[in-house]
């Protein structure tokens, strides 16, 4: 750029600082939960506990660790999502494939697309939905939280379209050396398939480990709930605590008590996010954009 | 007619094979519940089942258009989900330009990083953050009152509840849209600003001039899409940080199914509302997927 004058160097210097701010303000709610959940409870309930832990403690992690509810519904949630991640890409992968092939191929190709199409612009609604799992006895099961849509259309769509776009040569050259579908599909698409399968893999295990209302829905045994249908359950008491007058000394002290660590168990329910989601990040932005929007 | 078919099934018969887990699994769990829209003209009795509870044709939904708690509920799905869209664009553009803005590929990927994280934490951390943040004595309060200001109730205000989970959510999710818009902008033809550099056009000039209407048809097909979504104001959101004090300006279609039809067990009522959303949700997204084919060649399949 020949035209870098005074006036465009101030603007950069501004832009920066007005960037790094809203980065700031997206970081800074977990690091004040982080410094909340290693506090003292009385600093924090005096709302003095900012961006670095006072009068640090280790103590609400000891008791979420030992108290058994919060290790059990994270191994529950682990296991939601080793199971749910797998059966989704399974799925959409083997749905992804002969959706991605033109109606001279699989010639009804357009009346499966449209099943998959309509249950995206209409469904039966919460309450049926619960009926259905009562009535087939899922009730409690793992398999109630797993099962259900084990195709999310829009991702497999951004899997069939990046399909759609490698050339046809690819294949071509393979089915002539006597290669059949299954083979196509598994040594040749998809390792070149790596950035979308990492993208849409990225949403389902996100998915599985932040849904709650299905865990609120089909569980009714605490001791059965994935995390997040157990923090919500966490935050709901914390609510209710807050709601009440704070004179009551015990009604204080258990809110003090309550917060800090509720705040250390919301950060462990983070942290298998924020481990997962750099090592994705670099296929994120090709997988996302050269499925979904084209141009 | 015959060979007609078994030539056909010879060629399909490996991608049915393909198909057959997910077409199973989704015939069961997305189809099978539709079934049970026959709740929402019945006196349903989960004891008698879908066979033997009594039809009542449109007493339901007669009951739920007379109920004030429920039209409440419409009225602030709208304005929540108009707002969202609004403020959510405008934030998602405006840091897309800012962004572009930097030419440094390091700073500026690390920031899309950022931003993109707080889409990834569930509502239900992110309740429990916010009601930290968002309390008497949270940070934000702190702040307000070392202003010299009165503390405000984010949380049980009705006035300032509908706000909050708006500026809330365009916090939340602005990043997917940066990202979007980013990679919409790096696709533009450099070309373009070599030509505007030697015509004398300064940056803003450029971004005014170039960037601006580069970007207007993807802006307009992203708002057409969330516009299909219109009824779905965030129930995740909604349900972990609402509480009664604000249901006036707070409820909305979806948390209002959760609790009359499941949490008081109202099946049938609840069905109802699901219907009635359902049948104008879809309508509304077919209108949004056609509209954005027509005008932006946009296809989902």
């Amino acid at each position: 750029m020949q035209f870098r004058s005074r006036g465009q160097k101030i603007f950069n210097v501004i832009n920066y600082i007005l960037v790094t701010l809203v980065c700031l303000s997206c970081l800074l709610p977990i690091v004040n939960t982080l410094a909340i959940s290693f506090s003292a409870p009385s600093f924090v309930s005096a709302g003095q506990v900012y961006f670095w832990p006072k009068g640090f403690t280790t103590q609400s992690y000891e008791f979420a660790m030992s108290g058994g509810k919060f290790v059990r519904s994270f191994l529950i949630a682990i296991e939601r999502c080793v199971l749910g991640v797998a059966i989704n890409l399974f799925c959409m992968i083997t749905t992804a494939y002969p959706l991605s092939k033109d109606t001279k191929k699989f010639p009804d190709r357009n009346f499966f697309m449209g099943f998959y199409v309509f249950t995206m612009l209409f469904g039966g609604g919460l309450v049926p939905w619960y009926i259905l799992m009562y009535n087939l006895g899922l009730l409690n099961s793992i398999w109630a939280l797993v099962l259900p849509l084990s195709v999310p259309v829009s991702n497999m769509a951004i899997l069939m379209n990046f399909m759609r776009s490698l050339p046809k040569e690819m294949e071509e050259a393979a089915s002539i050396d006597g290669a059949g579908n299954f083979r196509i599909l598994w040594s040749i698409l998809l390792p070149v398939l790596t950035p979308s399968l990492a993208t849409v893999g990225l949403f389902a295990f996100v998915y599985h480990w932040n849904d709650w209302l299905s865990g609120a829905l089909f569980i009714n045994n605490p001791t059965k709930y994935p995390l997040q249908t157990y923090l919500q359950t966490l935050l709901t008491n914390m609510r209710d605590l807050l709601r009440q007058s704070g004179s009551d000394y015990y009604t204080l002290l258990q809110r003090m008590n309550e917060q800090t660590g509720r705040a250390s168990q919301l950060f462990l329910g983070l942290v298998p996010i924020l481990v997962v989601y750099p090592f994705v990040q670099k296929y994120f932005t090709t997988g996302l954009v050269m499925g979904s929007v084209k141009g | 007619m015959l060979s007609k078919l078994q030539e056909r099934f010879r060629k399909e018969w490996l991608f049915l094979l393909m198909m057959l887990p997910g077409l199973v699994l989704t015939a069961i769990f997305s189809y099978g519940p539709m079934y049970g829209i026959i709740m929402a003209f019945q006196d349903y009795n989960p004891g008698l089942g879908y066979g033997g509870s009594p039809w009542v044709g449109w007493a339901n939904f007669k009951l739920i258009f007379s109920q004030p708690a429920f039209l409440v509920t419409i009225r602030n799905t709208f304005f929540i989900s108009f707002m969202k869209i609004v403020f959510g664009t405008l934030a998602s553009v405006v840091f897309a330009l800012q962004l572009n803005e930097i030419r440094q590929n390091g700073p500026k990927r690390i920031f899309q990083t950022i931003v993109y994280i707080p889409n990834f934490i569930s509502w239900v951390i992110m309740a429990g953050i916010l009601t930290d943040i968002l309390g008497t004595n949270g940070i934000i309060n702190e702040v307000v009152k070392g202003l010299g200001g009165r503390p405000v109730q984010f949380l049980s205000n009705r006035g300032v509840f509908p706000w909050t989970l708006i500026f809330t959510d365009m916090w939340k999710t602005f990043g997917f849209g940066t990202v979007v818009y980013l990679a919409t902008m790096t696709g533009i033809d450099p070309e373009l600003y070599e030509s505007a550099v030697i015509d004398g056009a300064g940056r803003w000039r450029q971004t005014w001039s170039i960037t601006l209407p580069m970007l207007i048809p993807i802006i307009i097909l992203m708002t057409v899409l969330a516009l299909g979504n219109v009824l779905s104001a965030g129930f995740d959101q909604v349900y972990n940080l609402y509480s009664p004090s604000v249901f006036p300006t707070g409820d909305i279609i979806d948390t209002y199914v959760y609790r009359a039809g499941l949490q008081s067990g109202k099946y049938a009522i609840g069905t109802a509302v699901g219907l009635f959303k359902s049948l104008v949700s879809s309508v509304l997204i077919s209108t949004s997927l056609f509209v954005a084919y027509k005008f932006a060649g946009y296809k989902v399949f």
